[in-house]
């Protein structure tokens, strides 16, 4: 019995302050502290992206306020051409680590995918831990290169060779501020690695009596398949972030070709390979852009199907979709590469599997269409934005189609067309999905409502913000605007400057509509009407437990699995539906076994 | 279907749930401690022995990617300068090697232990600290052939193929300490009965891997340097 005393120990509750909501082991808290620190990112980049909208709409106008965060990176509050760059540099990598890929698999995942498969807890609860708090380092590590030496890197998010590796004499920011930018890539890596290790064992083992791997709610195998990928991934990007720390502060030439001069300088590394860079960072980057939008889909896949009131068309289609994706999503990389000198031959063979990827991508979009088909769907602000999501990701996508083929992609890749199809596909439509799971998961993380009002609102600001900003992105790229220019003084970019004015205007308007958003969150924390159980009528397990979950997440007992997570439209005692923990049996059409 | 009277519906509390492959109830499905191992029952495996072929694919990707790395910045340039590598790595391997032989043996004496046959086994960390021992003797070893490099004159930054050297020895070194903290918590675990089957068989897992890698690293090493 001692080990059943141990364990129980273990999962005793804790009760000082610090261990319950700082150094928690709780996958709840974990989750939700990633909420938090996904929602401060999202800010932080948000208002950055407003300085760089600003900025190109309005060249000379000073912000106020800007001088003060830096005082050679904007004279009076009017940013040089260089500081445009580390914003937006900023902006990238916070967006895409800190928020996209934090907040809809590291939160959401963590929080639910326990409770989804039946079980107490993660398996390794301390890692868990480790896993949030080293991912917290690593945001403060970035955001402290805004205060170090000449401000932090401009060297966009992508961080190409031999930029990264040479010092500051590549501009400002590339001395300390790269350094630092790749200290805390690595540090996320660790953190991500940290939690696949908790992520998988807990899908494939920690499933309860019942829960097959096909009764997974696609929620949960989303954060599965997601998990793989960030396995795979991180690990790679963290030995380029180490390399690439070596060349600068070693003094070694891993990326760094020979005879280069900069700034009339010649600099003293040999031999290196600036693609090898870009290699090893698109092994992992693109993967990293399914890693944002994976969860996505399957968050919004078990919202739609709850307000559905029905199943999807083929639950197994989806999944395997999704797996097909997270694997295609490896072999497409070099499609961010066709511009790089790669040999061309390696173009062609990276742009046959890009064009395949577009089959599970609208396999996906295929079913949630034709099952949305005659529904009567529930309208609530979580099936709202889950609908804007499938918009976006079309909308988004489509534009792949052409980026997919290297004869195009040459003419648009460094244009604004590519910002406008990878905001849209996956900033947006990601966003979009962690918005859904907001509204649709806000009533168990946090037991009260949020307001249904306020969320309407905040989806048509957003829907219709959204396009304004990014649609004409799109017709910029095709006028041949080139992104990353801080200014369009050329006489063939000037008569676009009123197109960048609509956009600047549309951000900051759709921008301001997300603080509605955020006083939503905040209000309805504290003083929203108290959550039910079970309000949206739905079957997987997190439903089936207390509002907010005790501790250990079922109370002591075990729950027991008797149905696939989306008999809908069945009729069972308590309505059109019956919970995967009800032993009732129901007439229907199909169950998974 | 409006005219039917609906029957109440079924509710057969003794249903059994279609097991499928499903799951361990949650947590439960852990060796006892000191207990009988067949107490573990036919569902899945206990969350360490999955979660340590997390940590090892993820430690092979990160190889991978050094190995892909060393291929490509050696083809991309002229200036790969070959060297020698010390002989003590080839000791250093023996090392490892046997290390794992004795890991297996405390492997082998511990599930005597565990699975209750106390009095047949008197002590069953010896083995353990005999692999440790072993372990902390590679990485002073790997530290002989550092320094040894160094005296010649090879550093980190003298060329890429030192580079290379000295970053995958120190990451696989690096690891190997882990390895070490892995043998520390088994003892630990060990000396208050506490230590479940499942976390010795992970930390060998783990432990074994190294060596293999180890053995391809040298490999790779020895035809590319």
């Amino acid at each position: 019995m001692h080990d059943v005393a141990a364990h129980a120990a273990h999962h005793a509750p804790p009760t000082s302050f610090i261990r319950k909501h700082v150094f928690s082991l709780d996958h709840k808290v974990i989750g939700k502290q990633y909420y938090a620190l996904a929602l401060v990112a999202a800010l932080v980049g948000m208002v950055l992206s407003w300085f760089m909208r600003i900025h190109l709409a309005w060249t000379n106008a000073a912000i106020p306020g800007l001088q003060l965060l830096s005082p050679n990176g904007a004279p009076g509050g009017v940013m040089t051409p260089e500081y445009y760059l580390q914003l937006m540099t900023m902006h990238g990598t916070i967006m895409v680590f800190f928020v996209l890929t934090t907040a809809p698999f590291a939160a959401f995942g963590n929080f639910f995918l326990p409770i989804q498969v039946g079980a107490e807890d993660m398996p390794f609860p301390h890692f868990n831990m480790m896993s949030f708090w080293v991912t917290f380092v690593a945001f403060l590590v970035l955001m402290s290169s805004f205060f170090v030496g000449d401000g932090p890197t401009l060297g966009g998010w992508t961080q190409y060779a031999p930029l990264n590796a040479v010092g500051s004499v590549a501009g400002p920011g590339q001395g300390a501020g790269v350094v630092l930018w790749a200290i805390s890539i690595a540090l996320f890596c660790v953190g991500q690695l940290l939690g696949a290790l908790n992520f998988i064992p807990t899908t494939l083992d920690l499933r309860v009596k019942g829960m097959s791997l096909m009764r997974l709610p696609l929620s949960a195998w989303a954060w599965f398949i997601t998990s793989c990928m960030g396995l795979t991934a991180f690990a790679v990007l963290m030995p380029a972030c180490i390399l690439v720390i070596l060349d600068h502060v070693a003094g070694t030439s891993f990326f760094v070709a020979s005879n280069l001069v900069m700034n009339d300088q010649m600099l003293p590394h040999s031999g290196g390979s600036t693609l090898l860079w870009q290699h090893l960072f698109w092994f992992f980057g693109h993967p990293e852009v399914y890693i944002a939008i994976i969860p996505g889909i399957g968050i919004v896949s078990h919202i739609l199907i709850t307000n559905m009131r029905k199943p999807m068309l083929s639950q197994r289609v989806l999944i395997y979709s999704m797996g097909a994706l997270a694997v295609l999503s490896y072999m497409v990389y070099g499609h961010h590469m066709f511009v790089s000198g790669m040999n061309p031959f390696s173009s062609l063979a990276f742009s046959f599997p890009t064009l395949v990827i577009t089959i599970p991508s609208s396999i996906v979009v295929l079913i949630w269409t034709f099952s949305l088909y005659g529904s009567k769907l529930r309208i609530n602000s979580a099936s709202l934005f889950a609908l804007g999501f499938i918009s976006m990701f079309v909308s988004g996508g489509v534009s792949g189609f052409f980026l997919a083929q290297p004869s195009i992609d040459i003419m648009l890749h460094a244009t604004y067309f590519v910002v406008g199809h990878f905001h849209l596909v996956m900033g947006v439509a990601a966003m979009f999905g962690i918005f859904a799971g907001t509204y649709f998961w806000f009533p168990k993380m946090a037991g009260r409502m949020m307001n249904e009002t306020l969320g309407k609102i905040h989806f048509w600001l957003s829907f219709v913000g959204a396009y304004c900003i990014f649609m004409p992105f799109h017709y910029l790229g095709m006028a041949g605007n080139v992104r990353r220019y801080s200014t369009f003084v050329d006489d063939f970019l000037q008569p676009l400057i009123p197109v960048h004015r609509f956009i600047t205007i549309a951000a900051l308007i759709t921008g301001a509509a997300q603080l509605i958003f955020l006083y939503n969150l905040i209000h309805s924390r504290f003083w929203g009407a108290p959550a039910p159980d079970n309000p949206w009528e739905a079957t997987s397990l997190e439903w089936s437990t207390a509002t907010p979950p005790p501790w250990d997440n079922f109370g002591g007992k075990h729950p027991v699995v008797y149905h696939d997570p989306y008999q809908y439209g069945v009729q069972s005692s308590v309505g059109d539906y019956v919970m995967q923990t009800s032993p009732e049996q129901v007439k229907t059409e199909h169950e998974e076994k | 279907m409006a005219t039917t009277v609906h029957e109440p519906p079924q509710i057969d509390p003794h249903r059994l749930p279609d097991q499928g492959h499903s799951g361990n109830f949650g947590w439960r499905n852990l060796v006892p401690a000191d207990g009988d191992l067949r107490v573990a029952l036919d569902y899945s495996p206990p969350p360490s022995s999955t979660g340590i072929w997390v940590v090892l694919f993820a430690i092979t990707m990160m190889f991978a990617a050094f190995t892909s790395a060393l291929i490509v910045r050696k083809g991309s340039s002229l200036d790969w300068q070959t060297f020698t590598l010390p002989s003590i790595l080839y000791f250093n391997t023996l090392l490892l090697l046997a290390s794992s032989v004795t890991l297996e043996v405390s492997r082998r004496r511990v599930a005597t232990f565990m699975g209750g046959l106390k009095s047949q086994v008197e002590s069953p960390a010896r083995w353990l600290y005999i692999t440790l021992f072993l372990g902390l003797l590679f990485v002073a070893g790997q530290y002989v052939a550092w320094s040894q490099l160094s005296a010649q004159g090879l550093y980190l930054a003298t060329n890429p193929s030192s580079s290379f050297f000295y970053v995958l020895t120190a990451t696989h070194a690096l690891h190997v300490l882990g390895g070490l903290g892995g043998l520390i918590y088994v003892i630990r675990k060990l000396s208050k009965s506490s230590l479940r089957r499942s976390t010795l068989d992970a930390t060998a897992r783990y432990w074994h891997f190294m060596d293999v890698l180890w053995l391809y690293l040298i490999l790779l090493l020895w035809i590319k340097l």
